[in-house]
Parts: structure tokens; sequence; C-alpha cells
């Protein structure tokens, strides 16, 4: 496996600064005896309403002083069934219902849903299809960690680098409405291919923002990695060990940290990632900071495979050639008869997959995002099953942060990127 | 093809419903249940050797994926050594979930295994009658099992036995329509519209903020009939029913 470990610029002592300055810690030790006051812990709600929940994340936290004993987050507020509407639809019609959940990488979630049933129903998608998603899913995982970064900055107290980086997320945003038509909601996705092909020049868009991404990077990077405050509130904290991890079913950047090296696109490769030249960084420490450098990282591995899929992008058919699956063309079912009763007939009685079941997993920009489709032989699923990443991220977050102070309860948050649409669902 | 597609027809009708899906589509190969397929995993030999009476049934599902059927009864037993032999090492449990496939047919309870060392994944499911949803917790083997139990519990209504926290976790914790994954469940709910609100306005925030909800948790008592005695729990609503064990 071609993984690196992230080099540190930044000494680790949370006492001493970057340049061995000392630094004022905001972390006291918590070790230290208490006397027998006969206290009694104080109950803290935080959220559902609150922009350090990033969403309608509800934590319940009881608190002994500053010093949180226990948490117990609560979740549903943003609960749609998605999976339950996803019964009562073709299995084309529930690609609307993918970007709804993530919409912060909609793409990624466009891809992950037709790679399941495409591998369900068995259909291998054209060249050109698989390279047009490699540049959708890391455009999007690039713009899901750039939404991470600037709210992760604002959590630290930084404003300037969450301007920095939703000026590049607009770009993305362009990007999507370009290809899409929307800027969030993108439903992108069909089984078989895309919704239409890239649109001309945007493929110069795209090479334009990998461009002048990894400059932005640099900006934040010098604004974020050595700063006193930012590397004092994070380093430490929220610590988790490669084998707790993987028990508690991390993944994503978060279980990187922690120093283990599996990412879906290096371990089970699907559209030729083992082709790309790219790295996966992780982290030593698996605490707030090392996931603080790996997203960074990450975001500049992903720059490296956007050039590549740009380069290797082939010309040609976009969408499978197979009546049973594609749409004919609007021209055609507007001027000859069989196409108009073929588009009928794919339209309102939908594709049929076997009945079978079928997991299939992808790297999201949160972690491992799985579907799990189970066809009947008919046209709908019998069920889809999403496995969120943030989801299954969040239920460590008790314990990561019993033991630490109140404050780094919101960077121990802000460091396991989170969405609330995908975890309600 | 049949027009009961969406509805889940009765058992019989599964296999012409299926049949029907398949034609003029891609000649699939076979998945025959009784092993027929070679399992692409070597885990599934070993696991069967392992366990030759565990093992109920493995197929070959989407080309390369393997399935292993196995007694529900010992899922606890299969999942630690499937976890804690060297040789499988299946030390990432990347879901929980369950399948209800309509019809009074049993409900089915599946863990997607991953070994980060070995890079093999394995697909263990357990079929559970709907008269008996109840299954052994795999929190002790895998704590990232907790809330994606919570989750299966919450929306099929099986309750695992050893869970810590067994309670509702995206639904409201005084959900009264019962499991809405189910296939008997309708979707729009059971209620009508004008219940659902009365009940919504009626719920007291205050409740959620209580300290039992953060001291002593006991597991909520699950009905295990398809119709479950979730409706008992509605007269609690609004009336701090945070710690009720037996609401039966």
């Amino acid at each position: 496996m071609s993984s690196s470990t992230v080099e540190y610029a930044v000494r680790r002592n949370p006492e001493m600064g970057p340049h061995g300055k000392p630094v004022a810690s905001p972390t006291e030790p918590f070790d230290a005896p208490e006397p027998e006051l006969g206290s009694q812990t104080m109950l803290v709600n935080v959220g559902p309403q609150h922009p350090a929940t990033h969403g309608v994340l509800r934590l319940v936290v009881e608190l002994d002083g500053e010093t949180v004993v226990s948490v117990v987050p609560r979740l549903g507020y943003l609960h749609s069934s998605f999976e339950k509407l996803g019964e009562y639809r073709t299995w084309n019609q529930i690609v609307t219902l993918t970007d709804r959940m993530d919409y912060l990488a909609p793409l990624i979630y466009n891809c992950a849903y037709v790679m399941a049933v495409e591998k369900l129903m068995g259909i291998e998608v054209t060249e050109r299809c698989k390279v047009a998603r490699v540049i959708c899913m890391e455009m999007d995982r690039i713009f899901s960690h750039l939404l991470w970064l600037g709210t992760w900055s604002i959590d630290v107290g930084a404003f300037t680098p969450f301007l920095y980086a939703f000026q590049q997320r607009e770009k993305v945003y362009t990007l999507h409405e370009a290809l899409t038509g929307a800027r969030i909601t993108t439903s992108s996705t069909r089984i078989g291919g895309m919704m239409a092909d890239l649109p001309e020049g945007w493929t110069k868009g795209v090479r334009e923002f990998a461009d002048n991404l990894p400059a932005t990077l640099d900006e934040i990077d010098g604004l974020l990695t050595c700063n006193a405050i930012h590397v004092g509130r994070t380093q430490g904290i929220g610590a988790i060990s490669a084998e707790e991890a993987v028990n508690h079913g991390l993944t994503g950047a978060n279980l990187r940290a922690s120093g283990v090296p599996y990412d879906v696109r290096k371990d089970r490769p699907y559209y030729d990632y083992g082709s790309y030249d790219f790295e996966v960084p992780i982290g030593c420490h698996g605490d707030c900071y090392d996931r603080y450098l790996v997203r960074m990282e990450e975001m500049r591995q992903s720059v490296r495979i956007l050039h590549q899929a740009l380069d290797r992008l082939p010309d040609g058919p976009m969408d499978v050639e197979d009546p049973r699956i594609s749409l004919p063309s609007k021209t055609d079912c507007m001027s000859d008869m069989e196409s108009m009763i073929h588009h009928f007939k794919l339209i309102t009685e939908g594709i049929p997959a076997p009945a079978e079941d079928c997991w299939f997993s992808v790297e999201g920009s949160k972690g491992e995002l799985g579907m799990y489709v189970v066809g009947d032989g008919g046209p709908k699923p019998v069920r889809w099953r999403i496995r969120p990443p943030s989801f299954v991220n969040l239920s460590a977050i008790p314990k990561l942060s019993e033991g630490h102070l109140m404050a780094d309860l919101i960077m121990i948050n802000a460091s396991l990127d989170i969405v609330l649409g995908e975890i309600d669902r | 093809m049949t027009s009961d597609l969406g509805s889940g027809g009765s058992a019989p009708d599964f296999g012409l419903v299926a049949a029907g899906g398949r034609k003029g589509h891609d000649p699939a190969p076979d998945t025959a249940e009784a092993g027929n397929v070679p399992p692409v995993n070597p885990s599934v030999t070993a696991l069967r050797r392992q366990f030759p009476d565990g093992v109920l049934r493995n197929r070959v599902c989407a080309g390369d994926q393997d399935v292993v059927h196995i007694d529900s009864g010992r899922v606890a037993e299969i999942l630690r050594w499937l976890h804690e032999t060297p040789d499988q090492h299946y030390d990432h449990l990347a879901d929980v979930t369950a399948v209800d496939h309509g019809g009074g047919r049993p409900i089915e309870v599946v863990y997607q295994l991953w070994s980060i060392p070995q890079r093999s994944a394995l697909r263990v499911k357990c079929e559970l009658p709907l008269d008996a949803l109840e299954i052994e917790s795999v929190t002790g083997i895998w704590q990232g099992a907790n809330w994606l139990e919570r989750e299966v519990y919450d929306l099929f209504g099986v309750h695992f036995r050893g869970h810590p926290d067994l309670r509702r976790i995206l639904m409201p914790e005084n959900y009264a329509e019962g499991h809405p994954l189910r296939k008997d469940f309708p979707l729009r709910g059971r209620f009508s519209r004008a219940e659902q609100t009365r009940r919504a306005l009626t719920q007291d925030p205050e409740d959620y903020y209580m300290p039992g909800e953060i001291g002593e948790r006991t597991p909520q008592v699950v009905a295990s009939g398809a119709d479950d005695g979730d409706e008992a729990k509605a007269s609690g609503a609004g009336a701090g029913g945070e710690g009720e064990a037996d609401v039966l």
C-alpha cells in the first residue's frame, strides 16, 4: 500500500508553540485531585439549533465543572425516512433522494448509489462515465472538506480561513450548476450513465479549479497549521487509538488519523482507482489535530487525482448502450414512435433488478459510504440501505469527549466532520 | 410483470415475481441457494468447517459477494469467532441492518463485515421469525454496533439481547406508531395527520432534559409480535416516561 505519514511541522508539546515559544494551553490537567465537596453535575443542552453542532444535532452534556462527564447525542431532528421512501420508488427515482442526504458532497452520494445498483444488475458503465464519475467524486470530496475546513476554523475562532474556503466552494457550486443545473441537489447520475454528457468547457473549469485550489490550501495552511491557538486547542484532544477506532467503526479521515491506512479507494478499488497515482495520508496520534492534517492532505491528493482523471478522460458514449437501461435521446422520442414507446416503457415500468442483494461501498468524504440494495426482480427495491459514515463516526463522540473540557467537545464534534442530513436520513 | 411487486405478495408468489423480473434481463450467473456456486471468500469454507450446524447455507450474490446464513441463536458466537480468529480477523463491522421482505416472511438481520488486514468482505445474515424478533447484541465484539443496532431496533423492532442502551434513535422515544421500515407499516404512518400533530403538540420538551436520560437507562421492553405494544407507550407521552421499563 502506498501510504505516507504526515510530517509534522509543529511540535506536539501542548505547552510549546511551533517555534518553541510557550503557548497558553487551554487544557488544564483533568486529573487534579478534586476536593470532596459533594458537588452535583450539571446538565447542559447543546443544540439542536446551535451553529457549533453543524446541523440539528443535539448533545445532552453532563458537566462536572467544565469537564465533560458524559455526552448523550440525540438524533432524528432531520429524519426524512429516505430508506422507506426508496421502497416506493423505482431505481432511477431514488437518485434524487441520495443527494439530499449529504448535501455537502451530493455527487459522491449520487455515484455511490448508482454504482451499487449497477453492481446488483451486473451493468458495466462506459470508460468515459467511469472517469467522469471519478472527477465528480474527487471534486466533491474537496467540496465537502472545504466546508469542514471553514466550519472547523470558525469553531477554533478563526474567521479568515472560512472565507477563503467558501470562496473555493463557490467555484464548485458553479461547476455543479454547469454539470447538472442545480447547485446542491445535483441528482446527476442515472443507472448506466449520467444525466447528460459533460457540458462543453466543463473540464476546463474543473482544471482551473484544481489548479487554483493548492494556493488557497497553502494560505489556509499558513494560517492554521502552526497557529498557536489552533495547535493548543486541537493537539491531544479527542485522541483515539487505532484498535479502538476500528472497533468503534470509525472510517475515513477519522480512522486514518489514528494510523489505520484503510481507504476504500485503495483496499477495494473501484473505477480503476488502483491505476491513479495518489497517496493515503495517515496520522499517528488520532487526535483532532491529526484529523485536520489528514483532511488537508486528502484535498491535495484529490487535486492530484483530478488532474490525472482530466488527462485520461476518454471520448465516447457516456451512457451504456443498452436499450433496457438507457433512455433514447429526446430528439428520437419526439420524432419516431418506437423511441417514444421505448421511453414510455422505461419510465413507467422502470428497470428490473434481480432478486439478490448487493453491498457496495465507496470512500465518501466523511468515511466509508456503503449502499446496500435488495431487489426482488421488480423495478423497486425491497430494501435500500445507506451505511452512513457520519452516523457511525458520531457514535464515538461520547468515547472521544469524556474527560475533556466543554470547549473541546466543540472541536471534537467539528473534527468528526458530520453531516446531519445523512445521520438522520 | 405482476402487479403486486411493491407490496410484497405471499411467499409462493415470490418465485413468480422474481422469474418475471428476470425475463429479458442480462443472463446473470445463476445464484443457486445451496452452495452450487463456489464461494469466493475462503472464510466461508472455514466457517462451514468450524460451525457445521451453525452455518445454514451460503450463496454468492452480485457476482462476487459471499453471503452466509447462520443460525440466529449463535450469532454472537460465530461473529466473535470471525472477529478473533487470526486467519479471519474481521475487525471492521461495516454495517448492521435488517431486511423485511414482507408477506409474513422472516426479517433478516444483516451484518456486513470487512477485514482490514485480509481485505476481504463477508455478509452474514440471520433470519428472525416475526413472532420472535430477538437476537444477541454484538456490541461486546464491536462497539460500533451500538447505534447500528439501535437503529435496527427503532426501525424494525428487532430486540438485541445484551445491548447496553437499547432505545429508539431516529424516531422520537414516545413514537407510538410502530417500526417504520416494516413492510406492514404504511408510508404515511399509522395515525392520521391530525393525530400526529396533536401528539407532537402535546410533547413536553422538558422530558428530554431529564437527568434520567443520562443516569440509569433501562432497555425498553419490546413486544415480540408484528403488532407490537408500542401503542401502550403512547399514553405515557409527555408524562416523563423516559425510564419506564415495563410499558406493556
